[in-house]
């Protein structure tokens, strides 16, 4: 009985880590190129550029981009609007981006609305990451 | 007894206890450190969430009725879309309440209590007359210097403030 309660908890140790394994950028990229319905040739870092790169009027009528707290250049640190450092975005400069799934949605959540007015499509955020990632 | 049903007995054993643990309340107090050292109150959502775009706030810095309002609106959080998944959510707020200014859990609160009208609730630490008075020696225009930007930005003077301390003589303000 003892034996069997013993695999049964490894057992759930076993899934609860399949569950907990990391994402990488390539792993995400695949993902979202799933769920657009495009191959993972189909993403565009030139289109990944412009999405970040691209002001659009803001909820106060001041043009917002992504660029405009994260800088230009996405291997330096940007700034939130109150001030606090944000680390640099392209995996390049920071091995933590998209490391965490969820993260990386709750992120793409927030900041679509914020600066699209809107959430962004799975081919987006796909383009989004293949530019980052090839930010040097 | 089949694999199968002791397989699942397992699992929901797992699942209740790691329910039980993951409702409680995970905030955990210190003790008041007085004068103007916060208590070393923390909450691992309330640090790693709150604190991803401004210093967190101690939850001493506001009363109960303010916190719940403000974490009701997190998806227009001060401009910014700064929503949370229901649970996080949850969590957090249960830290902020238990350890608010009128929980009566720190001198700091009982401070911005006594200039604090009651039924009041500010949107903003900045709007209370306890923040007011503490400083009024500061103009305007040290508020909009580069490095400082917004009365927001505890930390750009006040340089111990992620340590939750804001003695006098930690602050160190910019010239520019």
């Amino acid at each position: 009985m003892i034996k069997h309660l013993l695999y049964g908890g490894l057992a759930v140790l076993g899934m609860a880590s399949a569950v907990a394994a990391a994402d990488s950028p390539a792993s995400l990229m695949a993902q979202y190129a799933q769920q657009a319905g495009v191959p993972i040739s189909g993403l565009s870092a030139s289109r990944g550029a412009a999405l970040y790169r691209t002001e659009h009027p803001g909820r106060n009528g001041e043009a917002v981009s992504c660029a405009g707290c994260h800088t230009a250049n996405p291997t330096q640190a940007g700034r939130t609007r109150v001030g606090k450092r944000i680390e640099p975005l392209a995996p390049a400069a920071n091995p933590q981006r998209f490391t965490d799934a969820a993260k990386v949605e709750k992120w793409f959540r927030r900041n679509c609305q914020d600066v699209l007015q809107r959430e962004c499509s799975a081919q987006e955020k796909g383009d989004f990451i293949a530019w980052l990632s090839q930010a040097r | 007894m089949n694999y199968l049903l002791r397989g699942i007995g397992v699992v929901a054993a797992v699942g209740v206890f790691s329910l039980l643990a993951f409702s409680l309340p995970s905030g955990d107090a210190h003790g008041d450190g007085g004068g103007n050292v916060l208590p070393r109150t923390t909450n691992k959502a309330w640090q790693q969430e709150c604190a991803s775009c401004h210093i967190a706030y101690s939850p001493a810095f506001l009363p109960k009725a303010s916190w719940r309002r403000l974490m009701g609106g997190l998806d227009q959080h001060f401009g910014e879309n700064a929503s949370l998944d229901p649970a996080t959510q949850a969590d957090i707020l249960r830290f902020l309440e238990a350890n608010a200014a009128d929980s009566g859990t720190s001198r700091m609160g009982s401070r911005v209590m006594q200039s604090m009208g009651t039924n009041q609730a500010p949107s903003r630490i900045t709007e209370t007359r306890w923040f007011v008075r503490k400083h009024d020696e500061v103009s305007k225009s040290v508020w909009s210097r580069k490095s400082i930007g917004s009365a927001a930005n505890c930390a750009a003077c006040h340089r111990q403030a992620e340590q939750g301390v804001f003695d006098e003589d930690t602050v160190r303000i910019p010239k520019q």
